[in-house]
């Protein structure tokens, strides 16, 4: 008996010593190459940004940056491994490796980007935190809330801002956080709390779950910045790079006018700027281990970011956000890639 | 060399030695626990300083920036740190962890003892729902007790109200009136007992007597001024939980806490005393009545006392509705009814078996003796099958007493503030340090349950049957 205790406890040093090995001699690119598919960490549910179906198919504007990153790998969009992620649990999940890149609607916050041993890529979607309230309570304004019951999700920056607003405002509330995004719009639906906040794009998204939509309006203010983005772990820099540059391809496709359906016809095109995006010049794919037709891959697979924003949260998706601050620079927006050159 | 030069004897290898052998084997296993535990510290620290995730205690002091609503100390997201905030998650732990040990405890002896009762009804009905209760998953049992806690509330604007009483200053003739119905009621309890020929009779003339009582309490008690009705409402009950009074607590109010001490005092003397006289002379006191004047009536005497002279002691002050919800006065929170309403009765359901069990265990000649001795059923009950079915109930009672406090880790499904939501989910969100956050957690759910199996263990060896 004691003897195979011993051996099963030598047993697990030596499996504990070599994977902390092989952890450490090897990059995310090879991980995931090795493993044939990207482990994305995904939201539960949110409409518009990353939702599964009934049949298990994601979709979103988050998704689609996962599967244009697993695109540009394998020339193959379906080989995503999506890991749902309550909002508490993510940054953990992403530090200890369980997903290689986390696409979940997260706001990039300095202490995120730093002391969680995060890195940020750039903003996928420009948000700000709102408030939906009863049309019954009569309130136009976030600054009525005085006294209210207000239903967020914990470990969020809306669970921050809130008790900053309402402290900046001098206003009292009582905050009731649950765990996963779920509970916390069915508390408010059952009428748990006067106000439910979160990012205005979550605010329209979850409206459509609620019991009877029309009896809910969203208020005008927007208390606080969220850039929201996609984020790596700390120490890999090519992995970081690619991530970066995956998002950074999808705006220049926008800019230059590459789209899902003219791409092939647009690897004959005399712009040089297009020649660079599409790998006909330069090695642009390449020095970050990708290959020339990286860009290529992405568009042809999910389309450029316009694309993508109109499919999952704009005109063409239930939710008819309008381009707002994520239309492109050239168009009055936030939304500005770096040059490919 | 006249003889054979004496040998010591054959043992062979020292390898062979069962001793030796036994003691090496647990030199290495420690050798390689200790080893395991170095490496995987060692490796922790190596890979967080490598994905550059901030390390070390020093976020406690940190400000939390968030807020929470249940608290039992002050709390204010503002300026508190992440260590206030773990108190504050620790506390309300504590709290729905040891109301429902009691909870718990009481209806689970309950439905243990009606699951024996020899009525058809009452023992089915606790069969059933020991059956129903453990049958089903106590994530789900609690997600339904929220549920069924917050839909049928109306919203704070149609507040459930409860008008309350207050106490008066009683007039003359109320007081006789009152003791005129109170004597009436006792009259009807003696003489049921008196002229009843058969139970029956007599039960009818306890209950007459007993509606009598409350009857003359009701109406009585408002009516002569020693209660009043106030004017606004005392409770109200909405889908933001019960609203109460909230006590606040006057110079003088430190006085009360003091007398209940020396009540506590005296009441432990008398009992002393009073085993002293009952072994010397077998007369019997009523301890436990004379326990609880002292105890509580102490504090009460001097509350009276000081309200004499116009102190009170302690005021009250009274929800009010406002736009949203109602101001001022105690809160208590529907997370907080709900998480222990589904962890006292499902933790009940498993406590009402081991109560069965433990009766059970005592045998069938214990309760046939004390009815031979006269002892009538409850007394029997009381005196001699629940003190010997204790030894056999103790131990596994204990282990549900620590699957209670371990099981309202679910709190995290109903937006219950306690440990492992505010710290082990929006402290360790925001700081990172999972590491450090899960190894405080878990350090602190294992001090709760060593300390509560401890206690256990010094009761279970009070009750245990002395072997002589």
């Amino acid at each position: 008996m004691k003897k195979t205790i011993a051996s099963i406890a030598l047993g697990v040093v030596a499996a504990v010593a070599a994977t902390g090995a092989s952890a450490q001699g090897q990059g995310t690119l090879a991980a995931v190459k090795a493993r044939g598919q990207l482990a994305c960490g995904a939201n539960t549910g949110l409409a518009g940004f990353g939702v599964p179906d009934a049949q298990g198919n994601w979709t979103g504007l988050d998704v689609d940056a996962c599967r244009a990153i697993a695109a540009a790998i394998f020339d193959d969009p379906t080989k995503v491994r999506f890991v749902p992620l309550s909002a508490k649990d993510r940054f953990t999940a992403l530090q200890s490796g369980e997903a290689d890149v986390l696409i979940r609607n997260t706001t990039w916050t300095m202490s995120r980007d730093t002391t969680l041993g995060l890195n940020f890529v750039g903003v996928n979607y420009y948000d700000g935190q709102g408030f939906m309230v009863r049309k019954k309570l009569g309130v136009s304004s976030a600054l009525e809330l005085n006294g209210a019951s207000v239903c967020t999700q914990q470990g969020t920056t809306t669970e921050l801002n809130l008790a900053d607003f309402f402290r900046a405002n001098k206003l009292k509330y009582e905050v009731v956080a649950f765990a996963s995004a779920d509970e916390t719009v069915k508390a408010y639906d059952a009428g748990r709390c006067d106000a439910f906040t979160t990012d205005a794009s979550g605010l329209y998204a979850e409206r459509l779950k609620l019991a009877n939509a029309d009896e809910h309006i969203v208020l005008p203010e927007i208390i606080s910045k969220e850039p929201l983005g996609a984020s790596v772990r700390h120490g890999d820099d090519q992995w970081f790079d690619i991530v970066k540059w995956v998002h950074f391809a999808m705006l220049n496709a926008e800019e230059l006018g590459v789209t899902k359906a003219n791409v092939n016809d647009m690897l004959k095109s005399d712009n040089p700027e297009i020649k660079r995006l599409l790998g006909v010049e330069g090695n642009f794919g390449e020095s970050i281990g990708l290959t020339k037709d990286w860009v290529v891959r992405i568009v042809k697979h999910v389309g450029n970011y316009g694309e993508s924003f109109e499919r999952n949260v704009g005109e063409g998706s239930r939710l008819k956000i309008k381009r707002g601050q994520n239309a492109l620079w050239s168009k009055g927006g936030l939304q500005y890639a770096p040059p490919i050159r | 060399m006249s003889s054979v030069p004496e040998r010591p004897p054959a043992r062979g290898s020292v390898l062979y030695d069962p001793k030796i052998r036994a003691v090496a084997y647990q030199v290495l296993l420690l050798a390689a626990l200790g080893f395991l535990v170095y490496s995987a510290t060692t490796n922790a620290i190596e890979n967080l300083r490598a994905a550059k995730i901030a390390s070390g205690f020093d976020f406690l002091g940190v400000t939390a920036g968030f807020d929470i609503n249940q608290k039992l100390i002050y709390f204010d997201g503002a300026v508190s740190s992440y260590g206030r905030a773990f108190w504050v998650g620790l506390l309300n732990t504590l709290l729905v962890g040891a109301i429902g040990i009691v909870l718990a405890t009481i209806l689970g002896f309950i439905v243990g003892v009606a699951r024996l009762s020899p009525n058809w009804i009452i023992s089915k009905i606790a069969k059933w729902y020991v059956e129903v209760i453990r049958n089903l998953p106590l994530l789900l049992q609690l997600v339904f007790w929220y549920n069924a806690v917050l839909k049928p509330l109306p919203e704070p604007r149609n507040s459930v109200q409860l008008n309350g009483i207050r106490f008066g200053t009683p007039d003359f003739a109320g007081i006789l009136w009152m003791i005129m119905a109170f004597g009436l009621s006792y009259a009807l309890y003696v003489g049921a007992g008196r002229i009843g020929r058969n139970d029956t009779e007599r039960q009818i003339g306890k209950v007459a007597a007993a509606i009598v009582a409350a009857l003359g309490a009701w109406y009585l008690l408002p009516g002569i001024g020693i209660l009043r009705p106030t004017e606004g409402g005392l409770f109200f009950l909405n889908n933001r939980g019960l609203y109460m009074p909230e006590p606040i607590f006057d110079e003088m109010a430190r006085l009360l806490p003091r007398m209940l001490i020396v009540g506590v005092v005296l009441a432990f003397m008398f009992r002393r005393w009073a085993r002293r006289r009952q072994s010397a002379t077998g007369k019997q006191y009523p301890v436990g009545l004379v326990a609880i004047a002292l105890i509580l009536g102490l504090p009460a005497l001097t509350w009276a006392a000081l309200a004499l002279f116009d102190v009170n002691p302690v005021t009250f002050r009274y929800a009010t509705q406002g736009r949203f919800n109602l101001t001022g006065g105690m809160q208590i929170y529907p997370e907080f009814v709900a998480l222990t309403f589904g962890l006292v009765i499902y933790t009940a359901a498993f406590i009402a078996e081991i109560v069965r069990a433990g009766i059970m265990a005592v045998s069938r000649g214990q309760t046939e003796a004390a009815g031979a001795l006269g002892l009538r059923p409850g007394p029997t009950l009381r005196l001699v099958v629940i003190p010997q079915a204790m030894r056999v109930i103790i131990p596994p009672l204990t282990s549900q007493y620590l699957n209670l406090v371990k099981n309202s880790t679910l709190a995290v499904a109903i937006g219950y503030p306690d440990l492992v939501q505010i710290f082990a989910g929006t402290v360790l969100n925001q700081t990172g340090q999972a590491v450090e956050v899960l190894a405080i957690t878990m350090a602190v759910y294992l001090t709760i349950s060593l300390v509560t199996s401890a206690a256990m263990n010094i009761y279970n060896r009070r009750v245990a049957i002395v072997e002589r």
